[in-house]
C-alpha cells in the first residue's frame, strides 16, 4: 500500500482544493475504502475525510419536501429521524442491510452509491425513488446527476478524478406509490446479496398501475432496470398473476453471472421470486387485495 | 507520512505518532499496546476489533487512525472498573458465553453500545445488535443468554423464532 495522507478539511471549498491533488480520494464511511486501499483493490495518495464538514452532515428537508442527506451522514444517523423513518421506510430499510452495526456507524448512502457494488443494497430504491446527487467538480461547478447515472461498472462510476459528491437529494413519496426491496442472502445479516429486486409501485385514481419502476441488485454490472417488466405493469391493474408475470420478465432480461455465491441460472430465479413478491408488497402497502 | 494523533482512550488522553496508513487497530494495537481488541478478518466482516467510537460501535480495522483525532475510544480495557468486571463480562463468564475467548472483547463492546441506549433489549434484538460479532465456538445462545441475564435480572428464554 502506497503512502497515504490523511487530510480533514471543515468546508467544501477545502475538500474541492484537495480533491483537485493527483491521488485525492473522498472518505465517507470508509468502510469499503479502507479495505480496497490496504487490499490493493483501489490506490489513493490523499484521503479527503469528509465527515467533519457541516454541510456535508446535512441530514433535512427542503421547502418542496425533497430530503437533502449529506454525504458523510451515517445510515445509523438517517435512522434516527422519526419523520424520514416513517416516509422513506422502505429505503431505510435497504440501507439498513448493509453490513452490521458497526458498518452502519460509518457507511453512508453517497459511499454505497460511488463504491459501485453491483449489490449495493440501497441503490436500487435510491433510483427508483429518483434521488439526485450533488457533486462538485475540481474547478468549483455544482452540477446534478440521476443517481442511475453514477455507476457505470463493478466499482466504476461516471464521477472523474476530482469530482465530489456533496449531497443525495431524496424528493418526498409520490401520493399513492409505496417501494419495497427484498434481497436474499444465506445468512439473515451480514452477507451480500446474491440478488435484490427494488420496486416503486404508483397506483392512479382507479387503481390502474400508473407507474413502476424495479431496479435489479447483483443480476448486472451495475443495478439494473427491469424495462420489460415494468412495461408489463403499467396500465394494469395490480393481480398476483401479473405480479408473477412481472417477475418472469425482470428475470429474463437480467444478466447475471455465476460466481461463488451463486450460478446465475439461480440468481434469475431469485430476481423471479423476489420482484414478485416487492411488488405484492408494494400492494399490501397500498391496501390493494390481490385478485 | 506520520503524524500525532490525539484522542481520548478509555477516559484517558493519549497521543500517539501514526502513519498516515495506520487503522485505528494498529494505533490501539501497535502504537499503543492496547491488545485487548482484536484483530480478526480485517476487514469488517468479523467484528472481534469492535470499540466504541464517540460512544458507536465501529470496527477498528475499518477506521483510519487520522479519523480517530480527537475522538473518545473506548476498548475493552476501558470496560472493567479496576478489578471489579462490567456487569457484561460477568454474564459472560457465568453463562460459559464464551470459549476461546477471540470474539470476545468485540462481543463485550457491541453488548455494552446495545445496553446503553436500550437497556430492556429483546432477545431478537440482541441478536442483531451482536450480528457484526461472529463467534466460532458458542452458537451464540450463551452469549445471548449472558446479555439478556444483564438486560432482564433474571435468565429468560432467548431461543430464536424457528
Amino acid at each position: 500500500m502506497q503512502e497515504l495522507a490523511y487530510e480533514r478539511p471543515t468546508t467544501i471549498a477545502k475538500a474541492v482544493a484537495l480533491m483537485a491533488r493527483d491521488g485525492a480520494r473522498a472518505l465517507a464511511g470508509g468502510s469499503d475504502l479502507i479495505p480496497q486501499l490496504r487490499e490493493g483493490r483501489r490506490s489513493a495518495s490523499v484521503i479527503v475525510d469528509l465527515k467533519h464538514i457541516p454541510a456535508l452532515n446535512d441530514f433535512r428537508r427542503e421547502p418542496d419536501g425533497t430530503w437533502r442527506i449529506g454525504a458523510a451522514l451515517s445510515v445509523a444517523k438517517l435512522g434516527a429521524h422519526a419523520e424520514f423513518a416513517r416516509e422513506h421506510a422502505a429505503l431505510l430499510a435497504s440501507a439498513r442491510m448493509i453490513g452490521s452495526l458497526q458498518i452502519q456507524a460509518r457507511a453512508t448512502l453517497a459511499g454505497n452509491l460511488c463504491n459501485a457494488a453491483p449489490s449495493a443494497d440501497a441503490v436500487p430504491l435510491l433510483i427508483a425513488l429518483e434521488a439526485i446527487v450533488e457533486i462538485i467538480s475540481a474547478d468549483g461547478v455544482l452540477s446534478r446527476a440521476g443517481v442511475e447515472s453514477i455507476a457505470t461498472g463493478p466499482g466504476q462510476t461516471s464521477l472523474v478524478p476530482g469530482d465530489l459528491v456533496t449531497t443525495v437529494l431524496l424528493p418526498p413519496p409520490e401520493p399513492r406509490s409505496a417501494a419495497c426491496y427484498l434481497r436474499f442472502t444465506p445468512r439473515r445479516e451480514m452477507d451480500i446479496a446474491i440478488a435484490g429486486s427494488g420496486v416503486v409501485l404508483r397506483l392512479d385514481d382507479k387503481g390502474v398501475i400508473a407507474n413502476a419502476k424495479i431496479f435489479l441488485a447483483s443480476v448486472a454490472p451495475k443495478p439494473m432496470r427491469a424495462s420489460t417488466a415494468q412495461s408489463l405493469l403499467i396500465g394494469q391493474k395490480p393481480s398476483a398473476a401479473l405480479f408473477t408475470a412481472a417477475g418472469a420478465a425482470a428475470a429474463a432480461e437480467c444478466r447475471p453471472i455465476s460466481d461463488t455465491r451463486g450460478s446465475a441460472d439461480y440468481r434469475r430465479e431469485l430476481v423471479a421470486v423476489l420482484t414478485r413478491r416487492a411488488l405484492a408488497d408494494c400492494a399490501r402497502q397500498l391496501g390493494v387485495m390481490l385478485p | 507520512m506520520k503524524s500525532v494523533i490525539t484522542c481520548e482512550i478509555n477516559g484517558e488522553p493519549r497521543d500517539a505518532l501514526a502513519d498516515g496508513r495506520d487503522t485505528l487497530l494498529e494505533l490501539l494495537r501497535d502504537r499503543l499496546g492496547l491488545t485487548g481488541t482484536k484483530e480478526g478478518c480485517g476487514n469488517g466482516n468479523c467484528g472481534a476489533c469492535t470499540v466504541l467510537m464517540n460512544g458507536e460501535p465501529v470496527c477498528a480495522c475499518l477506521v483510519l487512525a487520522g479519523e480517530a483525532h480527537g475522538a473518545k475510544i473506548t476498548t475493552i480495557e476501558g470496560i472493567a472498573r479496576g478489578n471489579t468486571l462490567h456487569p457484561v463480562q460477568s454474564a459472560l463468564i457465568a453463562h460459559g458465553g464464551t470459549q476461546c475467548g477471540f470474539c470476545t472483547p468485540g462481543i463485550v463492546l457491541s453488548a455494552v453500545a446495545l445496553l446503553d441506549r436500550n437497556p430492556h433489549p429483546s432477545p431478537h434484538e440482541i441478536r442483531h445488535a451482536i450480528a457484526g460479532n461472529l463467534c466460532r465456538c458458542t452458537g451464540y445462545d450463551k452469549i445471548v443468554e449472558a446479555i439478556a441475564a444483564v438486560a432482564h435480572g433474571t435468565n429468560i428464554d432467548v431461543k430464536p423464532a424457528p
